[in-house]
This record gives structure tokens, C-alpha cells and sequence, in this order.
């Protein structure tokens, strides 16, 4: 490890201030601060310090993000060579969807991380890290077959006007991902959805529906058996199809304390209420759906694991997260079986409360300092009934 | 009083003012945020966004003039209805004359010439400015704030036609090419959000470069 503080410390007056490489900076400190936690002090206020900084959170969560990327690497060779009726090993399939996920996770980092650089460093902070998240969460809710270029204006869009332009990391409204996929969602809408883009190179006469689009079609006799679904052998985003992978992201969310179990679990109890309450009007075949169909199609899972936890925009207070997190549930399950225009509901139902979450919070706290105050004075009251007596 | 009217230039610095600064740092739009409704709804294409402009320029600049002409006459507690009077006369000769000359653009505008008469550039410049100033600077005033409104209208426009659809006044300007190489037309220019996204990032550029609009 000496040798990398080595080089480092060489290279460092380069890149300060008046030297040579002074433009770089903020580039520089990014990687320094990479390998090693930061010496500075906090100089006033809180002085509670953790080594868990921002930058070894986003990596934990880019941990749990793993298995679903490698599932879903595996799972697109898959989908390619099942829809051309060929029947070829292992490697050949991680080799096939690993020649189509790699490009797109690649683009994604170097135009989001591009563009946080350049940020940084006109506006002279560090760089933030939010970024190794988003970049990795953008290729996990894309269809495979998306064209890079569309990857990369996503991106741009997502980093720049879905954060840049509020202040950066910690300050958005939406989640970055999110936003990229539902700009391509509403921009490019024939490489976005349909049953053509959710396996790579498909063979023409071979279906490629989702379950969510046989649904929507009124096909469920289609649907591939609850095991499948479970695992992930189905047509979809690169991510989100196996459940065991987004589960096992779950955990290592859960132990390490980054992620909000309320805010996971109230997104499914949100669910199962919308999905029963469905069940009871059952005016249609999709109505009558078992609820537990609904978590293990789509992008429900993977959601509300890695996205409607993003501590950044859900709900900060405890009850908040509550509320927040049952009315994605329960919004999501409405898109999906209500709108015919909307096979999936997670993101926007995501969005949505993205952008109510500051809301619930000031009703929440507001709340809170009402039921106090009240308090407070019922024990004002009582003070003076008792000096009375 | 009146030898001053007699004394100063039709387009004195001061007369100029009343132009440029619709245009740029007192732009009704970007800095007074007014107006927004229609520009996210005409602005899907060049044409209707540009008979909206001048719609706009006429209706704002000859109101002026007539609220103007009566300033002195009107009670202040009946002002808002007679100013609507006004515009509502001045809109539905716009209204006629595009229908008589240019149908077809007059047909995509649909309820939006109508609508100018809520437009609130037009309500906000006659209570601001015609109510107290003579009809040549208020005629001035009318014409730069609806030059500054088309202004915004134009750009936000350009952008969503050529990205959205691919064209510029309906001529296809991005070469065939392109789309045989994979491009395709971005659908979310379409939508009335994007012209949202437009203009804010309009106001983020006219205030990065204009130290005057930050905040401190």
C-alpha cells in the first residue's frame, strides 16, 4: 500500500493549485481520496466521523448491485440463444451477454463520471460519488438490445438535469437512474418497450413478451411458471429478472445498514394491499393475478430494493419512510394492471414519490410538532391545576 | 409637461430601454416567469410558435396603446374589466385575421389565440406600465415584451421541432443518412415537458452569464 501513497504524494504537487495539471484537481483528489480515507479534520460543528464516508457507502451498494449485473449478463446470452433455438455452454452465453452488457455499462460511466469531473471542477468541489451508483444501476434497468448512443444522451440527461442542475449528489429531486431510463422510456419508446427489445438479437418468430406485456395482452396463459420468474430465466431489463440476485443484493443492503428495511418492506406491504384489492373487484384477468405474481414480475423487486431506498430522494423521517414506501407499492401495482400505456408502473411510481417525499416529510415532522405541543400543555395544564389545589 | 414630450427623441436611450430589456434581463418569461402556459403549448413546432410571437407582439403592443389613450379616463375600480375589454377586441381581430390569411396555422393554434387574452404578459403590462405612461412608450413596451416573449418561444421551438421531429419549418433537416445509421427522433421533444426542461435551461444560462438576475 506504501508505494501508492508514494506516487501519490509525488504526483500531488502537480495538481494543486498553480501546477501544472492544476485543471485535473478535483480529478486527482477523487482517485487520492479512492484509495485512502481522507487525514482532514472537521474543523466546527459535528464532530462524529465514521471511515464508512460516501465513497465506501457507494461501494457496498455497487456490491450489491453485483450479482444482478452478472446474472444479468449470463441471463441475456441466455434469452439470445434460446430464441434462436440453439442450445450452446455457459461460457458461450456470459460471453455473448457480456459483449452486449459491458458496452452499455462502460458508456454509462464514461459520460456520467465525464460529465461529474467536469462539474467538479468548475464549480471547485470534490467530485461526488454518487455516480458509481447510478452508473451502474443505468445498464441494469435497460433492455439489452439498447443502442449505446441512446445510453450515453440518458445519461447526460439523467446527470445533468436530473442533478447537476440542483446542486449535485445529495441534492436531487429524482433518482439519476430512474430519470435516464424514463427519459429513454418517453424519447425512444420503440427501443424502450414492446416485446422486440428485451432479448438481444432475437430470432423474429420467437416471442420476446415480458410477463408484464403477455398480461397486458390478456395472455396469461403465456406466463412463464413462478420458479422461472424466480430465478430470472425470463425476457427483460438486464437487472431486474432474477429475484435470488436482487435478494442476495437485499441482504448485504440490509447488514450493512445502508439501505432503509422500512422503506423495503412497507414497498411490499404497499403491494400486497393494491395486489388484494385488486383481487377483490377482479373485473379482468390481470385483476384476479395472485399478488405475489406481481413481485416476481418487472422491475417491483429490483425497485423497491435499490431504487426507493436511495436515501437521497425517499422520505427522511421514520413514519415518512413508511408512507413513502407503501404508496410506491400500492401506485406501482395501480399503473401496471390500470394503464394499458404503462406495462411497468415501478418507475414512475418511484418518481412519483420521489418528488412527494419532501412533502410527506414536512406533514410528518409538522405532525410531530403538533402531537408535542400538545403535550406540552396538557402538562402546563395540569402544573397549574395542581399549584390550584 | 408638455414641453418635455416635445423635447425628447422618438427613440431616445431612455425609449430604447423599453425594448432591450424585455429582451434580456427583464425578459417576461425567463425572469418574470409569466407567460409559461403557452409557450410549453405551441412550441412543438416553428410556425404555430412564431404566428404565436407576432400574435402576441401585436396583441400586447396595440393594447397598450388603447389603455394607454384611456389611462386618464378609466376608474381604477373597474380597470381589470375595461383592460379585458380591450384585449379580448384586439385578440379576436388577430384571431380573424389569421383565420382569414393562414387557416391552416390558425387551425393548430386551435384555443390558444383565444387564450392570449389570459396571457398574463399581456394583464401585467398594461396594470405595470400602460396604466401610467404615455402611448408612445408604452407602445415601445408592448413591442419588446412581446418580442421577448417570441424570443423564448422561437428557441425553445427550434430546439424541439429539429430534435423532435427532425425538421425546421416543416422541411426535413436532418439528412436521411443519420437515420439510416441508427438516429432516431427524440419523442420527448414532442411533449410539452420538454419545453419545460428548455426553459429552464434557458434561465440557467441567461443567469450564469448575468450577474445582475443571481441571488445573493
Amino acid at each position: 500500500m506504501k508505494f501508492i501513497r508514494d506516487i501519490l504524494d509525488k504526483q500531488k504537487p502537480l495538481f494543486s493549485k498553480g501546477g501544472r495539471f492544476s485543471m485535473f484537481q478535483s480529478t486527482f483528489e477523487a482517485f487520492e481520496t479512492f484509495f485512502f480515507v481522507p487525514n482532514t479534520v472537521t474543523s466546527s460543528g459535528a464532530h462524529i466521523r465514521d471511515a464508512v464516508d460516501m465513497k465506501r457507502t457507494m461501494i457496498v451498494v455497487v456490491a450489491a448491485l453485483v450479482p444482478a449485473l452478472l446474472f444479468g449478463v449470463w441471463n441475456t446470452g441466455y434469452q439470445h440463444f434460446l430464441s434462436l433455438g440453439e442450445s450452446v455452454g455457459f461460457w458461450q452465453m456470459v460471453g455473448f451477454g457480456a459483449l452486449k452488457v459491458l458496452p452499455i455499462l462502460i458508456v454509462s460511466y464514461v459520460v456520467g463520471l465525464g460529465i461529474e469531473f467536469a462539474f467538479a471542477q468548475i464549480r471547485h468541489h470534490e467530485v461526488n460519488e454518487g455516480f458509481l451508483v447510478s452508473g451502474i444501476l443505468i445498464p441494469l434497468v435497460l433492455p439489452p438490445d439498447i443502442p449505446l448512443w441512446m445510453v450515453a444522451v440518458a445519461t447526460a440527461f439523467a446527470v445533468i438535469i436530473g442533478k447537476e442542475v440542483f446542486g449535485g449528489t445529495g441534492m436531487n429531486i429524482m433518482n439519476p437512474a430512474l430519470t435516464a431510463r424514463a427519459f429513454l422510456f418517453f424519447a425512444y419508446p420503440s427501443s424502450m418497450s414492446g416485446d422486440n427489445v428485451w432479448i438481444a438479437e432475437k430470432a423474429d418468430a420467437y416471442s420476446g413478451a415480458t410477463p408484464l406485456g403477455n398480461l397486458l395482452n390478456n395472455n396469461s396463459g403465456d406466463l412463464p411458471n413462478l420458479w422461472d420468474m424466480f430465478i430470472g430465466i425470463i425476457p427483460g431489463s438486464i437487472g431486474e429478472t432474477s429475484k435470488i440476485a436482487i435478494l442476495l443484493g437485499a441482504v448485504i443492503l440490509l447488514i450493512t445498514g445502508i439501505a432503509s428495511a422500512r422503506i423495503m418492506i412497507s414497498v411490499f406491504v404497499g403491494g400486497t394491499v393494491m395486489g388484494l384489492l385488486f383481487n377483490l373487484i377482479g373485473a379482468n384477468e390481470y385483476m384476479q393475478l395472485p399478488f405475489y405474481y406481481h413481485f416476481l414480475m418487472g422491475g417491483f423487486m429490483f425497485g423497491a430494493v435499490f431504487m426507493a431506498t436511495d436515501p437521497v430522494t425517499a422520505a427522511q423521517t421514520p413514519k415518512g419512510k413508511l408512507i413513502y414506501g407503501f404508496l410506491i407499492g400500492m401506485f406501482a401495482i395501480l399503473i401496471r394492471v390500470l394503464n394499458p400505456a404503462y406495462p411497468e408502473g415501478m418507475m414512475l411510481a418511484i418518481l412519483l414519490m420521489n418528488v412527494f417525499a419532501p412533502l410527506i416529510d414536512y406533514y410528518v415532522v409538522g405532525a410531530n410538532i403538533n402531537r408535542r405541543e400538545k403535550r406540552a400543555k396538557k402538562a402546563i395544564a395540569i402544573q397549574i391545576n395542581e399549584t390550584k389545589i | 409637461m408638455s414641453e418635455l414630450k416635445t423635447k425628447e427623441p422618438l427613440f431616445s436611450a431612455k425609449n430604447l430601454k423599453l425594448i432591450k430589456n424585455p429582451l434580456g434581463k427583464d425578459n417576461p418569461i425567463t425572469v418574470q416567469v409569466l407567460g409559461i402556459c403557452s409557450a410549453l403549448a405551441v412550441t412543438a413546432k416553428l410556425q404555430p410558435a412564431i404566428v404565436m410571437a407576432l400574435s402576441v407582439i401585436v396583441v400586447v403592443a396595440l393594447s397598450n396603446v388603447i389603455v394607454s389613450l384611456l389611462r386618464n379616463t378609466i376608474p381604477p375600480r373597474i380597470r381589470i374589466i375595461v383592460q379585458l375589454v380591450i384585449v379580448s377586441l384586439m385578440v379576436i381581430l388577430v384571431d380573424q385575421v389569421l383565420k382569414a390569411f393562414v387557416y391552416d396555422v390558425s387551425k393548430q393554434l386551435s384555443v390558444f389565440i383565444g387564450l392570449i387574452i389570459t396571457n398574463c404578459i399581456v394583464m401585467g403590462r398594461l396594470e405595470a406600465f400602460a396604466m401610467a405612461n404615455r402611448p408612445w412608450e408604452s407602445f415601445l413596451d408592448g413591442i419588446g415584451n412581446g418580442i421577448g416573449y417570441g424570443l423564448i418561444l422561437v428557441i425553445v421551438a427550434f430546439f424541439r421541432e429539429l430534435f423532435g421531429s427532425g425538421t425546421l419549418f416543416g422541411h426535413q433537416v436532418i439528412p436521411e443518412k443519420f437515420y439510416e445509421w441508427g438516429y432516431v427522433n427524440n419523442g420527448f421533444f414532442i411533449l410539452p415537458p420538454m419545453a419545460l426542461i428548455l426553459v429552464g435551461i434557458i434561465i440557467w444560462v441567461q443567469r450564469s452569464r448575468n450577474k445582475e438576475l443571481q441571488e445573493k
